[in-house]
């Protein structure tokens, strides 16, 4: 079962980081290309320190990875976790697709035999 | 019934989901404002659902509860935000205690039904927007259970007809 292969502590941290705008597209920009934290900082409104603060938060989740290289803090995106999110909205997929075919099934007993139903909902 | 499309976004964590029904479009709404109906299919086999409260206004807050296997109960809530009979529903959708009171910290999804005609078939666009894991997990474990369940199911069914 997909959804085991993340623990709920995983799971949670992944989706309490990327519920923030911001660290979305921190995601987004550091997965398309690495860059340092400076770099991405001059990309917001916001403090250095607010950005690191996010940087922090997303690393936590494990959806990045950050390296120290010479005086610059590298930043990269980790994919992987980014497609267990994407598990986790693909097993949801499922609970609508049950969904819709049992919607279909009401919706042809309907048809056979639409006013008995009626009535009998009603109760 | 035909899945025109699926769109997860992982990003954003939202979920669009696209079905036909071959069905006029005030009977497909129908079995979200109908309550009796809804609970036909709301809730998976397994854990069907039961919406003790449910008045179809904006601004009310409908409570339901799901029944496992087991007799245990899941109580949910809804809160209706936008209604336009019948194209479109917008609804919050969330984990609620025993009494129907929301958990806090509120944690819920929101949801955007919308249904249109198209070449004669109605189509359902339902858009989940995520807000958080515990809830989704929770969401998730009852629907893979239902899944599981089935598919058990099935392999029983198939079992019993192999002669040993």
């Amino acid at each position: 079962m997909v959804i085991r292969e993340l623990s709920d502590v995983d799971t949670d941290r992944i989706f309490r980081a990327l519920a923030d705008a911001t660290r979305r597209d921190i995601v987004a920009r550091v997965t398309s290309r690495e860059q340092s934290v400076s770099e991405l900082a001059s990309a917001y409104a916001m403090s250095f320190a607010a950005v690191q603060k996010h940087v922090a938060v997303l690393e936590r989740a494990m959806l990045i990875t950050k390296e120290r290289r010479g005086r610059q803090q590298i930043v990269h995106g980790d994919p992987a976790m980014l497609r267990g999110a994407a598990q986790l909205l693909e097993a949801y997929e499922e609970i609508w697709r049950a969904r819709s075919q049992r919607i279909e099934q009401i919706l042809t007993e309907g048809n056979e035999k639409e006013e008995g139903h009626d009535r009998s909902e009603r109760r | 019934m035909t899945v025109v499309s699926v769109d997860r976004d992982a990003q954003a964590l939202t979920m669009t989901f696209v079905a036909e029904f071959d069905a006029p479009v005030e009977r497909v709404w129908q079995l979200w404002e109908n309550p009796r109906r809804l609970e036909r299919w709301w809730g998976p086999p397994t854990w069907p659902a039961t919406f003790e409260e449910y008045e179809f206004e904006v601004g009310a807050r409908a409570h339901y509860y799901m029944t496992g296997p087991d007799g245990e109960k899941m109580h949910g809530w809804w809160r209706i935000t936008a209604i336009d009979s019948p194209t479109r529903l917008e609804f919050h959708d969330g984990f609620a205690d025993h009494n129907g009171e929301p958990v806090t910290p509120i944690d819920a999804t929101y949801v955007v039904v919308t249904l249109e005609t198209v070449a004669g078939k109605t189509r359902m666009t339902t858009l989940t927007t995520f807000t958080s894991a515990a809830q989704l997990d929770r969401m998730l474990e009852m629907g893979m259970e239902e899944g599981m369940r089935e598919a058990m199911g099935q392999a029983d069914a198939i079992l019993a007809e192999v002669p040993d």
